[in-house]
């Protein structure tokens, strides 16, 4: 125990085939403290994170435990050394139990391997009760709320001894309220001397719960500061590298024509036998953002799976500029005007193994100006357009519209897709997370263009899971819980915790389904 | 140095050295497995699996053996044009040996029942193949059965269908059907032949370059041009750009409003179409008759998988690769049986075809060795560059 710091990260350098994504970066966890790891995407936040479970092995730089030399090769031996981590995306078996995921890997056995639950279950009880972490043992990991697989994950952390934590954007599913009792977890867990690194880019979360800070921006360590000492701003220009402005600057908005109408609109589930979106119906109308609120998993995926085709409808009607599209192919619609930013951009948003001029034109490869009328594709023509919009929409990547989207980070893509979205004069843009995973500076672009949209007369509707962005950016707020609309807000007028009651199905208008 | 390089960054050299490693690599495994049988034999052996038709002397000979090996290298460049351009999109062809054999199928009887011209009976393997290949493309799309396993069955299933087929065209007195070159004519119950050259592929004048070898004609020079046609089709065109983006994300594809499903039966259509004409273009030659007893799935269709591979699914690639493919498994008939068993010459070409699965493997390996070390060039510059700003 001779070292103040639990976990050190020593100048460490990671290189990858044309990036560099970590180069000597430092990172020392003081035992029994909360430590922000803050940096924008593609910082080289998760590389690192990887380095610390032995993914991937350092060119450079050395990793001490307790002021001890110690050599990580795979998650096994991070696990041993006590390290643990909340992945942003759950690593949780949906269809056993809240006990079973806990004991996964580490199962107490008896003779023959038979699985000795009742002593797991109450050791996982007695820790429960230790932290605070309210959890059903017995019940199925897909029948609770994300707040609550999320107390698994750090059960799961506590059964195995860990006492480094980690926790990665460990926010950004929750509620409000859900948020407050997470704060108030990762409080008690120090107060019982665990170690915690909180990475996150939300700067309003690590002010409130971090005693230090350590910023990353672009691969390269930037400092390490007491959360005490600076502001909110100074953190920012820290992690961006210039002065931001928070505050989405937009002016009244003078809503038109319906563009959009939403006629009792009914969309199945894949995932479940019920219908995931259940009779809804709403108006957009052009020069107004109406952004559906909620938490996720409420529907909100096949809201738009069935406006934008994706999904046919079970019933109802969909009814753009007057016509009715409620059977039109995917193709109509988007020739029709209908411009979409997709939730999960590897999935829907871009071919990954093409480069970006040809992601570029996924949407209108098939134009004259870019097909011949015998078919063949105007490559010279694909990749001026593509220069064009890297440049206007500042979208960066090694080697300009011949790199592969896989190659780029995520901010990128999603700017890639947006300029693409964009571009195409869109009457009706749906927009689905727009900002998921981008750093401050892209954000506040990002919905500098969706104002831009909203002011030149066109329809937008937002589907977005972060607060902020919600109140910030909408013009109206339609809130969904359990694939209905339980209400509508004023962005103006309703507060955070008013909008956390509606998500999660506390209260509801009496109305029911609104329109304009 | 910097212009060495970037030529070794080019893919296509990267390619070209992964291979010839892999080609190196199994011959002298290859060798190993030879002096482990049997050592005394081994170096002759080894050597004439490379000769191939060199083994002979006489000039002439070897010219017309060298024939042989060519009209047996379009119908393998065929098949792994089939492979490579399903690969391209996506799904993994496995089927191309039951799309031949229904190509082979077909083509023998609309020749031999039927007495049609060279150019039907290849359309009619096209269709075939077609045909075939749409099944699996159909299910996959429709059902999502995964391609490979519907084209494993549906390999034999075609096979047997078409030993079927083709025992209604068969020599009385073999197991094999009437050569291409006769028309099955039944009257009053019994059967005889008349000749009916027009179903021969045209040779072009190509047979004179090889020794009057009868085979050699159209066949080779078609599948180039198809192999290029293949690539311009891939690269070039709108079709390619829907194809190969249906194939490396469906989601996306359908995103963005192309037929996601009719893509991908179009794709096996195609690739089925292309397996279907390799058989034309190798039993409307007339060097090969068809067993109507083969209880095994020719081989020429798993062989287009390996060719595919080893040139880099490359469609300019896979020329040369099949070519040597069919050289080595040529070679192999020239071994000498009294020390080896005849199946040697299979074991040395499929030890190049395994390595040919490490391709890729060095292919990445090459990159990455490359670019690191640019990089750690260019981290080396930066930080120099700032130490002496700091300072």
């Amino acid at each position: 125990m001779g070292s103040e710091y639990a976990i050190e990260m020593l100048g460490i350098t990671k290189r990858f085939p044309g990036i560099i994504a970590n180069d000597n970066i430092t990172l020392q966890l003081r035992r029994g403290e909360i430590h922000a790891l803050l940096g924008e995407n593609g910082a080289g936040k998760s590389t690192l994170m990887s380095v610390l479970f032995g993914l991937y092995e350092p060119e450079e730089g050395v990793i001490k435990k307790d002021g001890e030399v110690v050599r990580i090769n795979d998650p096994n031996d991070a696990n041993a050394l006590g390290i643990g981590m909340v992945h942003q995306h759950f690593k949780l078996v949906e269809c056993f139990t809240v006990l079973d995921n806990i004991i996964l890997g580490v199962e107490p056995t008896g003779k023959f391997g038979l699985l000795k639950k009742d002593e797991a279950r109450k050791r996982v009880l007695e820790l429960s009760e230790r932290y605070g972490l309210q959890v059903d043992p017995d019940a199925k990991i897909s029948d609770i709320t994300v707040g609550m697989q999320q107390r698994t994950e750090i059960l799961k952390m506590l059964y195995r001894d860990n006492d480094i934590l980690i926790f990665d954007e460990p926010t950004a599913v929750l509620t409000p309220q859900e948020i407050d009792e997470l704060m108030q977890i990762m409080r008690n867990l120090r107060a019982e001397g665990k170690s915690i690194l909180f990475i996150s880019h939300k700067l309003a979360e690590i002010m409130a719960v971090a005693d230090r800070c350590s910023v990353l921006r672009k691969g390269r360590y930037i400092g390490t500061v007491n959360t005490k000492d600076v502001t909110v701003e100074e953190l920012s220009a820290m992690m961006v590298g210039h002065n931001v402005n928070f505050h989405v600057e937009k002016k009244e908005a003078h809503p038109g024509d319906v563009v959009l109408h939403v006629e009792n609109m009914t969309v199945a589930s894949r995932a479940h036998k019920n219908n995931a979106v259940k009779n809804v119906s709403f108006d957009v109308r052009g020069g107004e953002v109406v952004c559906i609120a909620g938490i996720d998993g409420n529907g909100q995926t096949e809201l738009v799976y069935g406006i934008t085709g994706l999904e046919p409808l079970v019933s109802g009607k969909i009814v753009m500029q007057g016509k009715d599209i409620t059977k039109a192919s995917i193709r109509q619609r988007s020739l029709a005007g209908m411009c979409h930013i997709p939730e999960d951009r590897h999935k829907h948003g871009l071919v990954l193994d093409f480069p970006l001029d040809y992601n570029i034109v996924l949407q209108r490869y098939f134009e004259d100006h870019f097909t011949t009328h015998a078919g063949f594709l105007r490559r010279g023509n694909i990749r001026k357009y593509s220069d064009e919009l890297i440049d206007q929409f500042d979208i960066r990547s090694g080697q300009g519209s011949a790199t592969t989207a896989r190659a780029m980070s995520g901010g990128n893509q999603q700017k890639a897709i947006i300029a693409r979205e964009i571009d195409r004069k869109p009457e009706l843009l749906v927009a689905v997370q727009p900002t998921r995973g981008l750093d401050v500076g892209a954000i506040e672009n990002v919905h500098r263009h969706i104002i831009a949209q909203r002011d030149a007369g066109k329809a937008v509707l937002l589907v977005s899971l972060e607060m902020d962005e919600v109140l910030d950016v909408s013009d109206r707020i339609l809130v969904m819980y359990e694939g209905e609309i339980v209400g509508e807000l004023d962005p103006k007028k309703t507060t955070p915790e008013e909008m956390g009651l509606y998500m999660a199905g506390a209260k509801r208008d009496t109305a029911g389904k609104k329109g304009a | 140095m910097n212009k060495k390089v970037s030529l070794l960054k080019k893919p296509a050299v990267q390619t070209l050295i992964a291979s010839l490693l892999c080609i190196v690599l199994g011959l002298l495994i290859g060798y190993v497995a030879l002096l482990l049988i049997n050592p005394a034999g081994a170096w002759d052996a080894i050597q004439s699996i490379i000769k191939n038709f060199w083994t002979y002397s006489k000039h002439t000979t070897q010219i017309k053996n060298l024939g042989n090996t060519l009209v047996k290298t379009a119908p393998l460049l065929m098949c792994s044009l089939s492979v490579l351009f399903a690969y391209k999109v996506g799904l993994f062809n496995i089927g191309a040996a039951g799309q031949y054999v229904a190509g082979a199928g077909a083509c023998i009887y609309c020749a031999v029942a039927l007495g049609w011209n060279w150019v039907f009976c290849m359309i009619a393997a096209i269709l075939a193949g077609a045909l075939v290949g749409s099944i699996s493309g159909v299910l996959k799309a429709y059902r999502n059965v995964n391609e490979v396993i519907s084209c494993i069955m549906l390999n034999w299933i075609t096979l047997y269908l078409i030993n079927t087929l083709l025992a209604g065209v068969k020599e009385p007195t073999s197991n094999y059907t009437y050569s291409i070159t006769k028309r099955l004519v039944v009257e009053n119950g019994v059967a005889s032949t008349v000749p009916n050259p027009g179903t021969v592929l045209p040779s072009l004048g190509l047979e004179n370059l090889f020794n009057n070898n009868k085979y050699v004609g159209l066949a080779l020079p078609l599948a180039v041009v198809l192999a290029i046609a293949v690539w311009v089709l891939l690269n070039k065109t709108q079709l390619g750009y829907e194809l190969r983006a249906t194939g490396m994300n469906k989601n996306a594809a359908k995103y963005c409003g192309m037929q996601d499903k009719q893509n991908i039966v179009m794709t096996m259509a195609i690739a089925g179409a292309l397996a279907g004409m390799g058989a034309a273009m190798l039993y409307l030659t007339g060097i090969q008759q068809w067993s109507v007893t083969q209880s095994s799935v020719p081989s020429m269709g798993f062989n287009g998988i390996a060719a595919a591979f080893l040139g880099g699914l490359n469609p300019i690639g896979a020329i040369f690769s099949s070519f040597f493919i069919q050289h080595i498994t040529d070679g192999g008939s020239y071994l000498d049986m009294r020390v080896y068993s005849g199946e040697i010459s299979d074991l040395i070409s499929s030890l190049i075809i395994y390595l040919c699965g490490f391709v890729f493997f060095f292919k990445t390996s090459l990159t990455n060795a490359i670019t690191l070390r640019e990089d750690k060039k260019l981290l080396d510059e930066r930080r120099n560059k700032e130490g002496g700003k700091a300072s």
